[in-house]
């Protein structure tokens, strides 16, 4: 046997590449499908009266924000992981044939699930608490994928030569920690056939159906601390790993400053968990714990511009390279987006404005300038930047990486402009009443007004879900590129034409 | 003083200690500004930097607490 020197071992990663690509596609298109039913009602039976059942908005929206978080978002988390981990501890996973194991088994059992998930929400099983819609046996399943990717990264940890952890390890560690006590509260639920109704029956439903463990506004406020810190730790804090590791790397440039990478860890921390009643203003929570939340949620702007604004000066004197890299852009542009969606978080988040903002499409287009500027971008420059690396290949093309950011770039402003203005005339129509304290619009009145605005909207999804196919063209090209020395991928990534 | 007082109390005491804490933390990065191991702060950015598996490290685990192959930690 040749004995051959010591490499990282991306076998785990370029698995996880994989399905970032295809099922980014699969909630993107679904998505662009939501947007364009909802400006033409029509589409909801574009298939025939008879498949309407799996074509309407109400069935695809689960799969949609499901595909979206624990398929794209959650494959990226996990790809980059496999790929950071090793760097930053200095430690192959060829160097343990029980971690390697427990990777590739984190793999295909997270198919699994996929799947599972994927046909029974099709089938309309659910347990209709929004992201947490998975059926009981599905979230054993969840469980134990997510048990066996913390044995894999406190198993690299384990074994590393590098003392220290670097920022990004703390990131992932609290995306592992933050997302196993979130999704375990939240999901109690016993299943029917277990129950017994207050009329005394047993053995209620199918075996998979289960009822919630809490009630009312305990499961509301439950509920809501899940979603939001679903926000937090799924689609914030894995997102600060990578970009604390993948911009630095990029543009060559150490952090501006790690002091301030570590106090906005532990700010963001210590603030995030308490911000989740601010979806439940004016409801039945009580009052002091709704003041709370929105107060927590202004704080939340410090950790978090700590880390954007420490980002944005990593660039400081080097902002030439921002105007001749694509994949510099693309993170910048996710930073910024970054700043502004944890902006506008908290303003939706005081009182007075939620009266305005809440059940309107303004949170809808927060949630989106979120995940498609900030999750979204950063994801892809990730996966620009480990392509290369994984595959020993020039990346395919640069130009379309250009063409693809100025497209998805004005698919975003489209998506969240046209939310603001139909967000905010929506909840002004709602409130406009006469001197007597009459409505003065009805339901159908807003959504005659607001139809050209979900029309841009549809228009705005359509243009990212185009540019993320030029993503998956480029990625896919890349693999089968001529290979390159590999003392050419030191910082930047190579860039074909 | 009824039992919603006093985890109204504990619930102040409670946030004041975390503040305290994260302040702390704050003055006691920027005071030492280097690690227990006497590593500057600042240079933990080479380990994204210099992450090549031959690169130097930052700070290594002493070699009695790497276990080598077939033989159990200490």
């Amino acid at each position: 046997m040749v004995n051959r020197p010591l490499e990282y071992d991306y076998t785990v990663a370029k698995m996880f590449m994989l399905t970032t690509v295809v099922l980014g596609i699969v909630g993107m298109l679904i998505g662009v499908i939501l947007a364009f039913e909802l400006a033409f009602p029509g589409i909801n039976l574009i298939l025939g009266d008879k498949l309407a059942e799996y074509t309407n908005f109400s069935r695809l929206r689960p799969l949609h924000t499901d595909a979206v978080i624990f398929g794209f978002t959650l494959s990226g988390v996990f790809a980059t992981w496999y790929y950071v981990g090793q760097r930053v501890l200095k430690v192959s996973m060829a160097e343990s044939k029980l971690l390697m194991s427990v990777g590739k088994l984190h793999f295909w059992l997270y198919i699994v699930v996929v799947a599972a998930a994927v046909f029974s929400l099709f089938a309309g099983v659910t347990t209709s608490k929004e992201y947490a819609e998975f059926e009981w046996p599905i979230d054993i399943g969840v469980v134990v994928v997510w048990v066996l990717f913390g044995v894999s990264m406190f198993g690299l940890i384990g074994i590393r030569r590098e003392k220290s952890l670097y920022i990004s390890v703390w990131y992932y560690i609290a995306t592992f920690l933050g997302i196993a006590m979130l999704y375990l509260f939240n999901n109690m639920e016993i299943p029917t056939m277990l129950a017994t109704s207050p009329a005394g029956e047993t053995g209620i439903g199918s075996w998979y159906h289960s009822v919630s463990m809490y009630s009312g506004t305990n499961d509301a406020l439950v509920q809501w601390w899940y979603g939001h810190n679903a926000v937090a730790f799924g689609f914030t804090v894995p997102i600060v790993a990578m970009i604390y590791y993948f911009l630095p790397k990029e543009s060559g440039q150490a952090i501006y400053s790690y002091k301030l990478s570590l106090l906005s860890f532990w700010g963001l921390m210590f603030v995030y968990l308490w911000a989740g009643g601010h979806h439940l203003l004016y409801s039945t929570v009580p009052d002091w714990m709704q003041t709370m939340a929105s107060v927590f949620s202004v704080i939340l702007i410090l950790p978090s511009w700590g880390s954007a604004i420490n980002m944005l000066l990593t660039m400081k004197g080097q902002w030439q390279q921002v105007a001749a890299s694509p994949l510099i852009k693309f993170m910048v542009l996710a930073s910024t987006f970054y700043m502004f969606s944890t902006l506008e978080g908290p303003i939706q988040a005081i009182k007075s404005v939620n009266a305005i903002a809440h059940f309107t499409d303004w949170i809808v287009g927060h949630v989106h300038d979120g995940v498609l500027g900030w999750v979204g971008f950063m994801i892809m420059s990730a996966l620009f930047h480990m392509a290369p690396r994984v595959f020993k290949r020039e990346l395919y093309s640069k130009s379309l990486m250009a063409t693809q950011f100025w497209i998805q770039t004005l698919g975003v402003i489209l998506y969240f402009t046209s939310m603001w203005i139909s967000g905010i005339t929506q909840g002004m129509m709602w409130r406009a009443h006469d001197e007597f304290g009459n409505l003065a619009y009805s339901f159908i009145d807003t959504v005659t007004v607001l139809h050209p605005y979900y029309v841009i909207r549809g228009v705005g999804g359509l243009l990212y879900l185009i540019g993320f196919l030029m993503f998956a063209y480029n990625i896919y090209k890349t693999m089968s590129s001529r290979p390159v020395e590999e003392r050419e991928l030191q910082n930047a990534t190579p860039m074909g034409a | 003083m009824d039992i919603a007082q006093l985890q109204a109390y504990g619930y102040f005491v409670l946030i004041t200690l975390l503040v305290l804490v994260l302040y702390g933390y704050i003055y006691h990065l920027y005071s030492k500004r280097k690690d227990a191991d006497g590593v500057d702060y600042e240079s933990y950015s080479n380990m994204a930097l210099k992450d090549d598996i031959e690169d130097a490290l930052v700070s290594a685990i002493p070699d009695e607490n790497v276990p080598l192959e077939g033989t159990k930690k200490k």
